[in-house]
């Protein structure tokens, strides 16, 4: 392994560095908008609106319509390829509406989740064939990031070693076709919030997949200052009985990405997985108020966290259009105070009694 | 490997956690003072005194019976076995001696090189045989941490794959079964300085042996809060033609540091490698004055580059006691100052020539 053959120019890895900085510039984050056209469905059901093209189209345009006050809180807006070329009512493409309020247009690229045969029900995750090309187009067509989700989860015997292996390589493959093409890879590697499994064992689960990961994006050549890591927060399983406060998945959180996340990467924008929007605001502000030294801006790549009270003002109505805006910006600047540790709650005291709870990292 | 069998207790780590930070605590590095016996014979030999046990106990004895102020510069003392269990004039034991003046005390734990067959005149480390009988016998002994260190080489083959990950593997193995006796683990990756190779070929090696090696104390389970690291600078090779300057040193090691190293260690005690005094002094204190962060310490474990003067000084006579005591005091507040980044290199200012370089690091 002893000479190294560049992968990138000077003046790529300088434009890919820029790139990820400007997302995760200090008090910004990711509006994650890359829904499916079957999780579009899922969202659509829940307030009867039908699944359609337009319907779509048109609840996309709510959010990008936002006024300039998300240009302090949002850095990046991760589209699904459907969405790349869609157009406002007046004609003007979404992705140009997103690039003039100065905020970086990302693409969702894999292609969904496959079986591992001989796992108890594991999965990888596809989208490499011809993703060379895939990414070559869309930084043509305005996208200057890439998203790709990988999924592990924890039961009795999962994650197996051979789907933390798996995972890690098929990120670090995308995470180097995309660098090769100027786009900054956003590397996500979920472990899901399903079970009864408590906040030690996430840690623990997270600390091993995340050095899989990282040892993968070095083995593949990949320059970590243009990428940036999408991960969950360390918390307990949905059906955990013991309640766990923000400061405490907050320490273990970072705790967590001191071990494995060298400083050299950029950002970490959190996933929300299921939580609640007020829940992923409050959570992201104790990890910024973590008393452990962060060299990387810890912030946050919400889908359902920024879009909840949005979707459920609109219902369908265009006359509710500007009101679901608004809901979506409130979200928005909640999140980008959370991004710099100054979200003070909604109304409960949270922010000075949860100075007080934070235990002793000996204990993660 | 889903589930966690933890391998030490908050106690354990917070004691572990403790020593390391007690060692490399602001302006402080460590005396490496643990040369063997054959590798005294060289030192001694340069300045015409003969490698007798008394000789090797009398220069030891000029380094620990400093001043007490040596403890604003030096954290910690590395002893070879021998050492251990010598005594002062005085018949006062090393260890108290050292521990009185609030110095951590320290061991070298391998036993040298063994070759890999099959390689490129490659070698891996052995010493694990009863290595947890000796940890827990030093422990009673006074010392609280140990070094261990595997040796690497640049050439056009070299390192392979096997020696990267075998040398890694046994720093893995050393390290969690240190920290198992309460012995905060030195882990030390030296990739020689030997050879012809420029700046950026040691940095594309340094990058992938520092990644393999937190891989595997991340399947060891070591506890990383409680490591600290003691790796080469970057550097070209000896006999490079190309000259770089302590700025691009400075800038080649702390990337390639940020990419590698998790931001829970500690700190990061530099071997010296070949350099002279002065130039190891210089380079650590360019370190310490870069701009780029710098979540962990960066500080000194020095040999040579701590005791030449004090040798030269000596030169066996019982009679040069105080100029050889004076030399180490000098060198070691030399280095207490570079660790700090306030080392005024006598002759230029080199501020100018610091800001300049640094836009140089997209290159790296």
């Amino acid at each position: 392994m002893t000479h190294q053959y560049l992968a990138l120019t000077a003046e790529q890895k300088k434009e890919l560095s820029d790139i990820a900085l400007r997302i995760v510039a200090p008090g910004k984050g990711i509006l994650a908008a890359d829904e499916s056209v079957g999780h579009m469905a899922k969202r659509l059901n829940q307030i009867g609106v039908e699944n359609t093209e337009e319907n779509r189209r048109l609840y996309r345009q709510i959010l990008f319509s936002a006024d300039s006050r998300v240009k302090k809180c949002i850095g990046g807006v991760i589209f699904f390829h459907e969405t790349m070329y869609q157009k406002a009512d007046d004609g003007t493409p979404f992705v140009q509406m997103i690039k003039d309020k100065g905020i970086v247009v990302g693409i969702k690229v894999d292609k969904g989740v496959v079986p591992l045969a001989g796992t108890d029900g594991e999965t990888t995750t596809q989208g490499l064939d011809g993703l060379s090309e895939r990414c070559a187009q869309y930084k043509k067509d305005g996208a200057d990031f890439a998203k790709w989700r990988c999924v592990l989860k924890i039961s009795d015997n999962t994650p197996s070693a051979l789907a933390i292996m798996e995972n890690a390589n098929v990120l670090a493959r995308y995470a180097s076709i995309c660098q090769q093409n100027g786009i900054v890879p956003i590397v996500e590697p979920e472990i899901l919030p399903d079970g009864d499994h408590d906040l030690k064992r996430c840690q623990y689960v997270t600390e091993k997949v995340l050095a899989a990961v990282y040892k993968a994006l070095s083995d593949h050549h990949v320059y970590l200052e243009g990428t940036l890591l999408k991960p969950n927060m360390v918390t307990p399983g949905h059906s955990c009985p013991t309640k766990y406060s923000p400061e405490e998945i907050a320490m273990a959180t970072v705790t967590a990405l001191r071990r494995t996340v060298p400083p050299a990467v950029p950002g970490v924008t959190f996933l929300s997985g299921g939580q609640s929007e007020e829940e992923a605001s409050i959570n992201l502000n104790a990890i910024n108020t973590c008393p452990l030294m962060r060299p990387w801006a810890l912030t946050f790549s919400y889908g359902r966290a920024l879009q909840a009270s949005a979707l459920n003002a609109w219902r369908g109505q265009s006359d509710n259009a500007n009101a679901a805006t608004e809901e979506f910006v409130k979200r928005a600047e909640v999140n980008g105070l959370a991004a710099l540790g100054k979200y003070e709650g909604s109304g409960d005291d949270s922010g000075a009694a949860g100075q007080s709870l934070y235990v002793a990292n000996h204990a993660y | 490997m889903t589930h966690q069998f933890p391998a030490l207790s908050p106690e354990q780590k917070k004691a572990l956690s403790d020593i390391a930070q007690r060692i490399v605590a602001s302006g402080k590095g460590i005396l490496a003072a643990d040369e063997s016996v054959g590798t005294m014979g060289n030192r001694l030999q340069r300045i015409n005194v003969e490698n007798t046990e008394e000789n090797r106990r009398a220069f030891r004895e000029i380094l620990f019976s400093s001043d007490a102020s040596i403890n604003q510069s030096i954290g910690g003392v590395i002893l070879f076995h021998e050492t251990l269990y010598q005594k002062d004039s005085s018949g006062k034991p090393f260890p108290t001696l050292i521990k009185e003046k609030g110095i951590v005390v320290g061991i070298k734990l391998d036993k040298g090189t063994a070759p890999l067959a099959g390689t490129n005149g490659e070698t891996t480390i052995q010493g694990l045989d009863g290595l947890a009988e000796r940890c827990a016998q030093y422990k009673k002994d006074g010392v609280d941490f140990g070094k261990w260190r595997a040796v690497l080489k640049i050439t056009s083959t070299t390192p392979s794959q096997l020696a990267i990950q075998e040398n890694a593997n046994t720093l893995a193995r050393y390290a969690s079964i240190c920290q198992q006796h309460g012995l905060v683990p030195i882990v030390e990756p030296e990739i020689l300085p030997d050879g012809d190779h420029d700046l950026q070929r040691c940095q594309y090696v340094t990058e992938k042996v520092l990644a393999a090696v937190y891989k595997a104390l991340n399947d060891h389970h070591v506890y990383l809060e409680g490591t600290l690291l003691k790796p080469n600078m970057v550097t070209a090779g000896h006999s490079c033609p190309k000259k770089y300057t302590p700025q691009d040193v400075a800038v080649a090691t702390i990337t390639t540091l940020l990419r590698t190293v998790p931001a829970a260690v500690p700190g990061i005690c530099f071997l010296s490698g070949g350099q002279s005094e002065e130039e190891a002094s210089v380079n650590l204190n360019a370190m310490n004055q870069s701009p780029l962060p710098k979540p962990w310490k960066l500080t000194f474990s020095y040999g040579r580059a701590l005791q030449a003067s004090a040798l030269a000084a000596w030169v066996g006579k019982s009679e040069n006691k105080k100029a050889a005591q004076e030399a180490f005091r000098k060198r070691a507040q030399i280095n207490s100052l570079a660790c700090r980044g306030q080392y005024i290199v006598s002759g230029k200012t080199d501020t100018a020539a610091t800001q300049s370089l640094f836009t140089a690091s997209y290159t790296y």
